[in-house]
């Protein structure tokens, strides 16, 4: 029976390396906040994080998803806070009674990036609908998100403005990504297709190739942003207090503060909702 | 073609320079694939056995779907556990979602079929032979599950490594159930994904050979110790 | 495998009754018309030529397979309600991937001895067979002439009533085939009733205190073993004896 107490001590060590883990998660003064892999990966948060856990002592769980599995999982309880960027299915959200109220945080704007040599004369379009009306008639290859996300809706209503929602047989050049933005990326650079993306991402994206800023300014293409407690009634076990305390944070002079002084290439990648004092 | 060169140049620094962030993540991946890999190996292998060396109806048919359950999609699995442990699924009163634990769980119900159906294939080989002999030296048939699985361990050790690799390697699973939470979720497999997500190919790819170079040093451990025990044992 | 106390089993008496026992597979009948009674005490060899049903025979009266007519009493018994009584090697004996001493010792605890009990027993059992200085060894880097011997008091240190050893030495050379003959000797000798099969006329010479001849799934013959070699019965035997191949 030689090897029994070899398997006996590694199970034991095992058990104990659980035992530890289990400990760092039984802290209970934290929040799990579902956002969305856009704003992840800009960096805001890991900027932002820190001064409010100094402040409260309170820790933050991000948990990046889609803009669409954020809403699901705030549904079903699975978090604490919101923060989203896409106005009519927030409304919707609380509409439903999942969530207690839209407390608009920040904004920034989407862009449109695209291979350096311009086929479809981006850079020369009078407005952001326009624009994607001049990649329809080229058939340049587009990458769109395909996935629901805040940058997705947007996509889409700015094809509506331009009414010129691509085909089903447009696949030749649209290609629905169904991914995250950074995904998303990826493959506009591969294909050198043109991309709607969120200016933040586009700023702390590493591998651009041939892509480059081609059009931005465009008033439609704001882009806000919102903090959503989820609603204590709907799910009694949220922690709604802390919920309530970091969402005040965000949008006191403090947070705004934080916000506003979020840089990537020497640029602020996020506007604060009101200016800090 | 610059990242491919950049990656060993950047993994060789973070392994020299042991950069914190990276020792938390690299050791909260073998936690969690490695307890994953216990509890799947004290499920997997006695079931394994038993399916092989008990008679009962229906037993092709587990066998079958063992076998099946070798190839679950990782994703599908973190899926699963995800609505099972959310705060509206079943288990929500636990509060495991976003923790080590679940992914321990997600990771263990992902490798159990596969270590029970190359347990299940090694101890039907070996009962094959030895069945007979068991037989007439009076062996009860609940011993003979132990001690087939004693005289297979080589077999078996090699079975769990292949579990042990599987989970180590999978990010759909951890991802789900796990959030890829900075601090307390993230290990290097979901931080490759996320890396490549962002752009940064060279220092994804760079993780990526580390994740390796951990996968190769623990399979030649594993060598090593099936090469000592062999001498004690015999 | 039920411990069935009978009566006079105190007495190392089993005697052994096979009745009109057959066995088929596939629809061929491999053995037929057996019929036969052994009294306890000898060394009983089952002699024929390959495929004449040695081997059969010894798993039906081990327990390990059922006739398909007639039955097989040990001492009333049927053999898988004693199988804690009989003891069998396989033509082929399988070793553990253990030391030679711990084969010993599973085959130990299996009988129910007592765990401090193993080490001192099977190193008694190993010294009987010569082994003692290849006890720690893996039992897989024996010879075939060890292999046969550790195999022999493996099923033996059970302290079975009968043992029963399937072709002992095919494949040994002559001084291997002493040294496990002269084990099965001893073991006969302190007082375990043995059955063998072989197909070697010398080693059933050496050995026999009576003979069964088996070819092609019948018993022709069965005889003491002085009788036997002096004067056989039947064709076969006679044809078996002289060396010539008996279809």
């Amino acid at each position: 029976m030689k090897r029994m107490p070899t398997a006996r001590s590694w199970m034991l060590a095992t058990v104990a390396l659980l035992c530890m883990s289990a400990r760092s998660v039984a802290d209970d003064n934290f929040i799990v906040v579902a956002s969305t892999t856009s704003t992840q990966n800009s960096g805001l948060f890991d900027h932002l994080l820190p001064k409010f856990r100094a402040a409260s002592g309170i820790e933050v769980r991000v948990v990046a998803l889609g803009t669409g599995a954020a809403l699901a999982y705030g549904r079903r309880c699975d978090a604490d806070v919101l923060i989203v960027h896409a106005p009519a299915a927030e409304r919707e959200f609380i509409d439903r009674g999942y969530g207690v109220e839209r407390v608009p945080l920040m904004h920034n704007d989407f862009v449109i990036v695209g291979p350096d040599d311009d086929p479809a004369g981006v850079r020369d379009s009078g407005s952001a609908a326009q624009a994607l009306a001049a990649i329809a008639l080229q058939r340049s290859p587009f990458v769109s998100r395909g996935d629901r996300s805040g940058t997705h809706v947007k996509e889409l209503e700015l094809w509506d403005t331009a009414d010129r929602r691509p085909a089903s047989d447009a696949q030749s050049w649209y290609r629905e990504a169904g991914a995250g933005m950074g995904q998303a990326l990826n493959m506009a650079r591969a294909m050198d297709a043109y991309i709607l993306v969120d200016r933040g991402t586009w700023l702390s994206f590493g591998s651009r190739g041939q892509l480059e800023l081609l059009f931005e300014g465009d008033p439609q293409l704001l882009n806000p942003y919102s903090a959503i407690a989820v609603d204590p009634e709907h799910c009694p076990g949220v922690r709604h207090a802390q919920a309530r305390t970091f969402i005040e944070w965000l949008v006191s002079d403090a947070g705004q503060r934080a916000i506003a002084n979020f840089r990537a290439a020497d640029q602020a990648l996020f506007v604060p909702r009101h200016e800090p004092r | 073609m610059d990242e491919l060169r950049q990656a060993p140049w950047m993994a060789l620094e973070m392994l020299v320079t042991l950069e914190p962030e990276l020792l938390e993540i690299i050791g909260l991946s073998l936690q969690v694939s490695l307890a994953a890999t216990l509890l799947a190996a004290l499920i997997g292998l006695p079931l394994g056995a038993a399916v092989a060396v008990y008679q009962f109806p229906g037993r092709s048919l587990l066998t079958a779907l063992l076998n099946a359950m070798m190839g679950l999609p990782p994703v599908v699995v973190g899926l699963a556990i995800y609505l099972l442990l959310s705060r509206a699924g079943p288990l929500g009163e636990l509060g495991l979602l976003f923790t080590p634990q679940a992914m321990v769980i997600a990771q263990c119900v992902l490798i159990t079929p596969l270590i029970a159906a190359l347990t299940r294939q090694t101890v039907a080989d070996l009962d094959r032979t030895c069945r007979e002999q068991l037989e007439v030296l009076n062996t009860r048939q609940a011993t003979m599950v132990w001690t087939l699985l004693r005289d297979g361990w080589r077999s078996l050790g090699t079975a769990v490594l292949a579990g042990f690799g599987r989970a180590v390697a999978e990010v759909g699973a951890v991802l789900i159930v796990g959030g890829n939470i900075k601090g307390v979720t993230r290990v290097m497999t979901t931080t490759i994904a996320l890396e490549t997500s962002m752009g940064n190919l060279a220092l994804a790819m760079a993780l990526g050979l580390v994740l390796l170079a951990i996968a190769v040093s623990i399979s030649l451990l594993a060598g090593l110790l099936q090469h000592a025990a062999d001498g004690r044992n015999g | 495998m039920a411990e069935t106390r009978v009566p006079g089993a105190r007495e190392r008496r089993l005697p052994l009754q096979v009745n009109a026992v057959e066995f088929h597979r596939n629809g061929r009948k491999l053995l037929t018309g057996l019929d036969f009674r052994l009294e306890p005490g000898k060394i009983s060899v089952l002699l024929g030529p390959n495929g004449a049903g040695k081997s059969l025979l010894l798993r039906l009266l081990m327990g390990l397979i059922v006739p398909d007519a007639g039955w097989i009493r040990w001492n009333g018994v049927s053999p898988t309600r004693c199988r804690h009584q009989l003891g069998m090697v396989l033509q082929k004996p399988v070793m553990l991937r253990r030391s030679a001493l711990a084969n010993v010792e599973f085959a130990l605890a299996r009988a129910g001895v007592a765990a401090s009990q193993r080490r001192r027993i099977a190193q008694a059992a190993l010294e009987q067979a010569g082994l003692l200085a290849l006890g720690k060894q893996p039992a897989a880097r024996l010879s075939g002439g060890e292999a046969q011997r550790l195999a022999i008091v493996r099923a033996w240190a059970q302290k079975p009533r009968v043992l029963l050893l399937d072709e002992p030495c095919a494949n040994l050379d002559p001084h291997s085939t002493a040294r496990v003959e002269a084990l099965i000797r001893d073991i006969h000798a302190g007082g375990t009733r043995v059955i063998l099969s072989t197909h070697d006329l010398g080693q059933a010479r050496r050995l026999a205190d009576e003979v069964l001849f088996l070819a092609d799934g019948q018993l022709h013959e069965h005889a003491s073993a002085e009788g036997f070699f002096r004067n056989p019965d039947s064709g076969k035997a006679r044809a078996f004896l002289r060396g010539d191949l008996v279809i």
